[in-house]
């Protein structure tokens, strides 16, 4: 039997959470040495090759790509973790969330104060996904296993967590690993 | 602001003596005079009763009829209580939008008519109805709805549309309501009958530490689904350190379904103020305050002109039937449209002008009640229990009804059922039974107690009213089996998000969470594991509420989880694995798909 | 109010207690924490948030307003009361929008400490995202009621410490929100801000303009040592 394996995506968020996982430093080299990267930006790979134990996933959902995305993971991993509090809770992006889509295309395309468009176009290209009416939390869209909070959660909570998991044990983090910020 | 509209309210802050502890009473008389309480009015009202502003905004904007922007001179407020969306509300809503040319919530261009809705106004036996300012229009038909509608574009005075007279006191001069009593069943001892005095002459023979005894002895018990032993609430008070000792009548009777203080204050008010009397008497108050539910407003002149009668036969005022050192008198307080007030502690909150907000318990309102005093509140129905015992006595009291429930239980019987109204009962009667003299047929469901009580199957039929099995404030409503149970939960859930004071956490938020996910089963969006996840839900906010509204409020969706389980199991479709199914993908692309003029390629129909 | 000593149990340790405390009060004397939110020792206990919910002979009441009786028996730290507990902090959480990344308040704010000592790394109820109010106008004084629990501890100061009255609640039920004592605007009231008000918001709801995020993060009030440790140090 060949290494349990990991696949991970950025949505709707910064890529932060990716960045604190690099962060791990040198355990990166334990890591690889326990998991396969599957589909992840780390390694590039685009498509799922096959069922994953975990996925880590960073946003939330703030378009269909994003839900189509969240809905392949869920569907190729057993434990799909919410990491980081955009997918958690939505995040910075979800500040749009307490006005209607309209209005918040208008104030960034077109009203908002440093805006300079003057053919006044509000980016549609068919190319472009659409979005949604508000940004969505990852368990508001399918079921999520375990929550990795924090902006982003520290390396060594990505660290504790994956290890703890890898080896079948409960995920219980320290008072100092729970963080929301 | 005019400064008409300043001089009447210096005059009626004037005639409040500017205490502040009547804001109620003067927002509701400049409400009244000037159809609503703007900002600059809020202002004022603070400079005169010496309050900051906020103070007076914090009030107007918890109650439904008090109001900061102007309504139409006649405000239309339409039941949209479950029983009259079952005896055709919507229709008679959607007559009234078309009449008049405005949806519900609007205000009619010429300022003179505005549409809204209203929780149970307590005419459930005659439902669809609705409130023309205080005039009340009961069983209401679309042809009902144009000659209303008309009248009112030619007069804005509801009390010159002709809607006819209900039967006893309803058509007394001073009520003037087409409002009918439908008295089906009389007992023993609310409805059947007495002399006025009689009670309170043998109370006035007796010690107060006897009366108070004597109603121990007759083991009576509130009246308003509580249960509390009426006379250990009034050996507290009696006990209670206080110079002032007040007796509160509670006639805020806003569970939905119940319209039976509606009858006892037609019809019995003589039972009523004189067991406040009695009351008063056992405790060692002057004062008793009778809170009545705005709803009810349509009685009030004639409900002081009852105390006014019982001045003159020296029932009330000092030396009550010449007992010397006795005084006692009784003051109406009217409510405002916010079911909370109907809890003993929030009632005292918004007679003392305040927010209709439950206080902290300790201390009870036996030791620190209204104004800090100590306070019995008492349920109208016990009042005239009291009057009867004093006159009958308690051993003949006590005799009636089931072992530990003793006396009769008048409900308010309404919904699928041939014959609504009014029903007195010994304690003990069965579900059955009552529903056969109701002429209730192919019943589904019996909501008994109102939505903060349970919804029963008909293998419960046997169960009886008493406090050991099926304890109710009286409010009893019939659903057969046309009814879509589900949607009555849904409504009832609505109608607490909207009626919870927001004190505390999980009722504010706790109610808005079970109401969404319940939407989530109906829309066929829900999973078998949301009954779980409502059940462990509503479990918190029933333990951890501060008062009865929230320890109550997720009734209607336990109840029905624990005994209409199947309607629930019927809406679950079979959910793709791992996936959210109350997330709706095609509603939220709703917006961009409009925004961009293209469709999701992702997400097709 | 008689210096009585009282004996009660918290989950089944014997505490000493004064007649006329609070169980709140009296557990703290004896170095135990009950998680407490809208609580302040300096105000009179307002029993709204329900996070210091105990059972006391089987019923459930507030810690911070059920006075002690001699005998009484105290569930405090059982598995059931900690659910409660939690779900109520994440009703709280979900019915606001506390978004700790970017607020001033995060490290030194009590509804995400008690939170972390909760151990909640998510509530488990969907996200309700209100609009909220946002109030800049004040030029010492900023309101944000995106992240107000209605714990009513700045309507209580204002009114009694500060002798003011410069907030108090309007509306009801989910509409219940935090109102200043003027048409719209903070800076239309005698607000002030070295007033007590200004200072005891548990969370970033009123917050002091131009002094966020001074202190580094690993400094911060709770970053190190979960709320309520001071009061366990008591204990010995």
């Amino acid at each position: 039997m060949g290494k349990p394996k990991i696949a991970t995506a950025s949505l709707a968020g910064c890529f932060g959470c990716h960045m604190s996982l690099l962060d791990i430093d040198d355990r990166i080299l334990k890591l690889v040495e326990l998991v396969d990267f599957d589909k992840s930006p780390i390694d590039d790979i685009k498509k799922f090759s096959g069922r994953c134990l975990v996925g880590l996933i960073e946003g939330g959902c703030a378009n269909e790509e994003n839900v189509h995305n969240l809905k392949e993971f869920r569907k190729h991993c057993d434990i799909l973790i919410s990491v980081g509090d955009c997918a958690i809770n939505g995040g910075l992006p979800a500040m749009r969330n307490v006005m209607p889509l309209k209005e918040c295309l208008d104030e960034a395309y077109l009203n908002g104060p440093t805006v300079y468009n003057p053919e006044g176009i509000v980016p549609s290209d068919k190319e472009l996904p659409l979005l949604l009416d508000k940004v969505y939390p990852c368990h508001h869209v399918v079921k999520i296993d375990y929550y990795l909070p924090g902006c982003p959660p520290s390396a060594d909570t990505l660290w504790e967590a994956l290890v703890a998991l890898l080896n079948n044990k409960p995920l219980e983090l320290p008072y100092e690993l729970i963080k929301y910020d | 602001m005019s400064e008409n509209i300043s001089k009447i309210i210096k005059e009626v802050c004037e005639a409040n003596n500017k205490d502040r502890t009547r804001l109620m009473d003067i927002v509701e008389a400049i409400q009244e005079s000037v159809g609503c309480v703007s900002s600059d009015a809020m202002n004022l009202i603070a400079e005169e009763i010496g309050c900051h502003r906020v103070e007076v905004e914090s009030v107007i904007s918890f109650y439904a009829f008090l109001s900061k922007r102007p309504k139409g001179k006649v405000a239309i407020r339409l039941c949209n209580d479950s029983v009259d969306k079952m005896k055709g509300a919507d229709e008679i809503a959607k007559a009234f939008e078309k009449e008049l040319g405005i949806e519900v919530g609007q205000t009619t261009s010429d300022g003179k008519i505005t549409l809204e809705n209203t929780p149970c106004i307590g005419m459930c036996d005659q439902a669809p109805a609705a409130l023309l300012n205080q005039v009340v229009a009961p069983s209401l038909t679309v042809e009902k709805v144009k000659a209303i509608v008309a009248g009112l574009q030619k007069d804005t005075d509801p009390s010159k549309i002709s809607l006819g007279l209900g039967d006893g006191n309803n058509a007394d001069s001073l009520v003037g309501s087409a409002v009918n009593n439908n008295i089906i069943k009389k007992g023993d001892v609310i409805f059947a009958d007495n002399e006025s005095g009689t009670g309170l002459k043998k109370a006035i023979t007796l010690s107060p530490e006897e009366v108070v005894d004597m109603v121990k002895i007759s083991n009576l018990r509130g009246r308003g689904g509580a249960g509390f032993p009426t006379g250990l609430k009034w050996q507290f008070t009696r006990a209670a350190q206080g110079d002032q000792k007040y007796i509160i009548c509670n006639a805020d009777e806003g569970e939905p379904g119940t319209f039976k203080d509606r009858v006892l204050l037609t019809e019995k008010f003589d039972l009523v103020f004189e067991g406040m009397t009695i009351a008063g008497y056992a405790i060692g108050a002057t004062e008793g305050v009778l809170y009545l539910r705005g709803e009810y407003a349509y009685l009030r002149t004639f409900l002081e002109k009852k105390l006014k009668e019982r001045r003159d036969a020296s029932f009330l005022g000092k030396k009550v039937c010449g007992k010397d050192g006795f005084d006692f008198d009784i003051r109406i307080q009217m409510g405002a449209g916010a079911y909370i007030c109907g809890e003993e502690s929030a009632l005292i909150s918004s007679c003392e002008g305040l927010r209709g907000d439950p206080k902290t318990r300790p201390p009870f309102p036996a030791q620190r009640g209204y104004l800090a005093k100590p306070t019995s509140v008492n349920n109208v129905e016990t009042f005239c229990s009291v009057t009867r015992i004093l006159e009958k006595g308690a051993d003949w009291f006590s005799d009636i009804g089931s072992v530990d429930s003793a006396g009769t239980k008048v409900l308010s019987i309404s919904g699928a059922c041939k014959n609504p109204g009014i029903y007195e009962y010994p304690f003990g009667a069965k579900i059955q039974d009552i529903l056969k003299d109701a002429g209730a047929e192919n019943t589904q469901a019996v909501l008994v107690g109102g939505p903060s009580g349970q919804f029963i199957n008909p293998s419960e039929f046997s169960r009886s009213i008493c406090f050991s099995d099926l304890a109710t404030g009286g409010s009893m409503v019939v659903f057969d089996t046309k009814s879509d149970l589900l949607k009555v939960v849904e409504e009832y859930m609505e109608f607490f998000v909207e009626e919870s004071c927001g004190y505390c956490t999980p009722c504010r938020a706790g109610n808005v969470l079970m109401k969404e996910r319940l939407g989530y089963i109906l829309a066929g969006r829900g999973e078998i594991a949301d009954l779980a996840y409502l059940e462990d839900l509503g479990g918190t906010i029933k333990k951890a509420s501060r008062c009865g509204l929230g320890q109550t409020s997720p009734n209607p969706i336990l109840t029905t989880i624990k005994n209409f389980k199947p309607l629930y199991e019927k809406l679950m479709k079979k959910q793709e694995e791992g996936m959210q199914p109350s997330f709706d993908i095609k509603a939220a692309l709703g917006d961009a798909e409009r925004i961009a003029g293209r469709k999701s390629v992702i997400y097709t129909d | 109010m008689s210096e009585k000593t009282l004996t009660i149990k918290i989950d089944g340790a014997e505490v000493k207690a004064k007649a006329g405390q609070t169980i709140l009060e009296a557990a703290e004397e004896a170095g135990i924490y009950i998680p407490r939110l809208c609580y302040l020792k300096e105000l009179s206990p307002h029993g709204s948030c329900r996070v210091c919910l105990v059972k006391v002979g089987g019923k459930f009441q507030t810690a911070c307003t059920e006075p002690v009786v001699d005998g009484a028996e105290i569930e405090n730290n059982t598995d059931e009361i900690k659910q409660i507990r939690r779900d109520i902090v994440d009703m709280l959480f979900v019915e606001g929008n506390h978004f700790c990344m970017f607020c001033e308040k995060s490290g030194n704010c009590e509804l995400q400490a008690v939170a972390y000592r909760l151990g909640i790394l998510a509530p488990k109820y969907p996200y309700l995202f209100p609009d909220a109010e946002i109030d800049g106008s004040h030029p010492d004084i900023f309101i944000d009621k995106n992240r107000c629990i209605l714990c009513g501890r700045c309507v209580q100061a204002s009114k009694d410490l500060d002798g003011k009255g410069v907030f108090e609640f309007v509306g009801r039920g989910p509409e219940k929100k935090l109102a200043v004592n003027a048409e719209a605007k903070l800076s239309d009231t005698n607000m002030d801000v070295v007033d007590k008000a200004t200072d005891i918001c548990p969370v970033g709801a009123i917050i002091k303009k131009r002094i966020g995020f001074a202190t580094p993060v690993g400094q911060r009030t709770y970053d190190e040592k979960p709320i309520g440790s001071d009061i366990e140090q008591k204990k010995s």
